[in-house]
């Protein structure tokens, strides 16, 4: 009766725990941000049962606005410095702090669970202080950050009782000794994941294997150049359970003892899908390893640099079931041909340089690309250097390829023209925004006018993420990104001749956006002077590596570096005296 | 610019570009700072015809190479760790002593410098003048008067040769060429 008398059902009859649990089926953050703006209510319940949140600039909200924004917070994601930092083109001291966000959660007893972070400033004492404040502590991850020591690890490692996972992917860390490895208790047993090859000291061998021996749980660990190939051997029949491997040091001699129980230990081992490390490699003990590979998902041979071409290819004729592959460009355009005709599972390819300064000897060209694109229709992810780029070999690629998400290419040469014709690479890159309807996120290279960028703003209608470098030749060129991506996130633009009239054109587009990022383009700091003025809510910070101050500036001079984003929080407080918050 | 010519500072100059181009055209344009180095090349090439665009380009190459900063874009992490491995490669040698029976003084050689077996033994034969001989699985130097053999990591005394060359560079700490006849011990390998 009650529900006969109603056209529709109105879902705040509900009590709050029944919609609580139909809002834990939602798990994208944009959908969680979605549900709080229908009304008060659901506001009031999302706020709090969110339990994950992510932060894609840490300086856009407070820590103490966002722990009363989510007073149920356990597992939080922050990126700190604008991502050309990974290239050295942000200065140290920048910003990106760690304390000031561990130091709030733990004075609001936060029940922190899992941080994720990327390209943040990581102090011992903020390491320390967050494995004294989260009993529940389980998962900390680290990419491209900096700042800490193998003491703050010790601390992690002793004091996270139920610590899961502990993953450091490419961080610059200061190895004190190997001791921080023995800090896990006895009482330990409760780890997943635990992958510290970015690590350069050495570890203790023993405490290592007794920490595996107690981790039945264990599923990837990775390894450091320090650990051998006995030890390697021994950890393998340890942990036969292992989904994902990084091996250290990868040298023996084949006709050993050693050698034939590795053999034999990885045989054992039929759940690796996940292959990576030979940080130091002895190419005749690869063969140990071709039993695993037919079941292998993702191989990273990116720091692999003893394998020649031919070691590649051998081990990846074995991988047909590939769908990522990380690789060094000495693979060559021939060994990519073997990927191709290969891996017909691949999605995703990353080629990077063996020799990043010395492009007269990069191995791939237009070929390999053209020839991935032809075997593995399923490509939707690229990373690739090379030495040079066509346009045929782009339009082909584009018709080859049409679920591009990722495409990302740098020559190694920034401005090189399509060296069979000598024109840019406009038209190539036209080719793969028109057919890769889904593309999210483009890097370009090579000589590259105006016309590149009408084409972007034309068709990469979902086109998130673009970085531009040496390219374009007036205002017009960012302009036709500005107004044709509507949804644009990221911008960062470097060395091109963009300057104050694309930059004010739109002011309100930057509030839609994440972030800019601007260095040395043509833009003036009586432009950033305006835009901040008029744009409250956004910061709009300089970069300035000169001994002039702000006061003996002309606003017609050039701003070196300009980075501005949309916070909710006004200028930050952290900044450096280089960096001046207009 | 002049003063820099006359400290010779070309001579200790880090450059980028591949070795034997000279970068003297590159020299006359624009200096260090990124500013003014941006896109006054690629504006003539563009406009120019085929083989001037041609000549332009091998001129920027060596240029914009040597000039820009953060690229290619690599992580640091991962620039650091191949530049390491070559500077590894190129600069610190695997120095080991070498002595022999009857000399009245030790050598040292760098292991890194050979690319095999064959090159250092032809270089230990030539500093200290003696034949090794065949070298062969079984039976070692069989016949030689002299044989090569080196301490590894564990302390033991091993036959030159018997492992692979990366796991002898790696785990050599010396080498010492005994008489023939001390040597036999080390050649009953099975």
């Amino acid at each position: 009766m009650f529900w006969g008398s109603r056209k529709t059902i109105d879902m705040n009859y509900f009590p709050d725990e029944v919609l609580e649990h139909v809002f834990d089926f939602i798990t994208s953050h944009k959908d969680r941000n979605s549900v709080s703006l229908v009304c008060k209510s659901w506001y009031k319940i999302e706020k709090y049962s969110r339990q994950r949140v992510f932060l894609g600039n840490c300086y856009s909200i407070s820590p103490e606005r966002l722990i009363a924004r989510f007073p149920g917070l356990k597992s939080l994601i922050l990126k700190g410095k604008p991502h050309f930092a990974d290239f050295n083109l942000v200065p140290d001291d920048w910003g990106g702090f760690l304390y000031p966000w561990i130091k709030a959660m733990a004075k609001s007893r936060i029940g922190l669970e899992e941080l994720r972070l990327k390209r943040m400033v990581v102090s011992d004492e903020s390491l320390e202080l967050l494995s004294e404040s989260f009993p529940n502590f389980k998962s900390l991850v680290l990419v491209s950050c900096e700042g800490f020591t193998t003491d703050g690890l010790a601390a992690i490692a002793a004091n996270c009782r139920f610590l899961r996972e502990l993953d450091l992917q490419e961080n610059e860390v200061e190895d004190h000794r190997g001791y921080w490895l023995s800090c896990f208790p006895g009482s330990c047993t409760s780890l997943v994941s635990l992958n510290f090859a970015c690590l350069k000291g050495e570890i203790n061998l023993a405490s290592l294997e007794r920490l595996v021996a107690r981790s039945p749980n264990l599923k990837s660990l990775r390894l450091n150049r320090a650990v051998p190939f006995d030890t390697l051997q021994r950890l393998l029949i340890r942990a036969p359970q292992l989904v994902d491997l990084g091996t250290g040091s990868y040298i023996h001699d084949p006709s050993s003892e050693a050698y034939n129980k590795l053999k034999a230990a990885i045989q054992n081992c039929n759940s690796i899908r996940s292959l990576s490390g030979f940080l130091e490699v002895a190419p005749c003990c690869m063969p140990a390893i071709y039993p695993i590979c037919e079941n292998l998902t993702f191989l990273n041979l990116s720091y692999a640099a003893g394998l020649q071409s031919n070691e590649l290819t051998r081990l990846i004729h074995h991988c047909r079931k590939l769908q990522r592959l990380w690789i060094l460009d000495c693979i060559g355009d021939k060994g990519l041909g073997v990927v191709a005709s290969t891996c017909k599972e691949l999605q995703e390819l990353r080629v990077f340089p063996s020799d990043p300064f010395d492009a007269g000897n990069a191995a791939v060209t237009e070929e390999g690309l053209v020839l991935v694109s032809e075997g593995c229709p399923k490509l939707n992810s690229l990373l690739y250097f090379c030495q040079q780029m066509t346009n045929a070999a782009l339009i082909t690629v584009a018709k080859n390829c049409t679920n591009f998400i990722r495409f990302r290419l740098c020559i190694l040469d920034p401005i090189k023209p399509d060296p069979v014709t000598n024109q840019p690479l406009d038209e190539g890159f036209g080719a793969i925004v028109r057919s890769c309807k889904g593309l999210k996120r483009l890097s370009l290279s090579g000589l590259l006018t105006d016309q590149v960028f009408y084409y972007i703003g034309m068709y990469a209608k979902k086109l998130e993420m673009l970085s531009i470098a040496f390219a374009g030749n007036s205002d017009k060129g960012m302009l036709y990104v500005l107004n044709g991506c509507k949804k644009l996130r990221k911008l960062e633009i470097r060395d091109c001749p963009f300057g104050d009239t694309a930059l004010l054109e739109d002011m309100g587009k930057y509030e839609t956006m994440r972030s800019l990022w601007m260095s040395t383009c043509e833009v003036t700091l009586g432009a950033c002077k305006v835009l901040a003025k008029k744009m409250p809510s956004l910061n709009v910070e300089i970069i300035n590596e000169s001994e002039q101050t702000e006061f003996n500036l002309d606003d017609r001079q050039k701003v070196d570096k300009m980075y501005l984003y949309r916070t909710l929080v006004g200028h930050r407080k952290d900044a450096p005296e280089f960096v001046w918050l207009l | 610019m002049a003063s820099d010519k006359d400290l010779n500072l070309e001579a200790t100059e880090l450059r980028l570009g591949l070795p034997g181009t000279s970068d003297e055209s590159a020299k006359n344009q624009t200096s260090a700072t990124p500013r003014s180095n941006k896109r006054a090349l690629p504006e003539e090439s563009m406009s120019s015809n085929a083989t001037a665009s041609k000549n332009c380009d091998q001129e920027i190459a060596p240029h914009t190479k040597a000039q820009v900063v953060g690229w290619p874009p690599i992580r640091s992490y991962r620039k650091n760790n191949l530049q390491s491995k070559k500077s590894e490669a190129e600069t610190s040698g695997i120095y080991v002593k070498v002595s022999m029976e009857g000399a009245p003084y030790l050598r040292k050689i760098d292991l890194k410098v050979f690319k095999g077996y064959p090159e250092l033994l032809k270089a230990l034969e030539d500093m200290f003048k003696f034949k090794a001989g065949e070298y062969s699985e079984r039976e070692g130097y069989n016949g030689s008067e002299f044989v090569p053999t080196y301490e590894d990591k564990d302390g033991d005394w091993m036959l030159v040769g018997d492992v692979p060359w990366e796991m002898f560079t790696n785990s050599c700490k010396k080498l010492r060429i005994m008489k023939g006849s001390e040597a036999r011990g080390l050649a009953c390998a099975v």
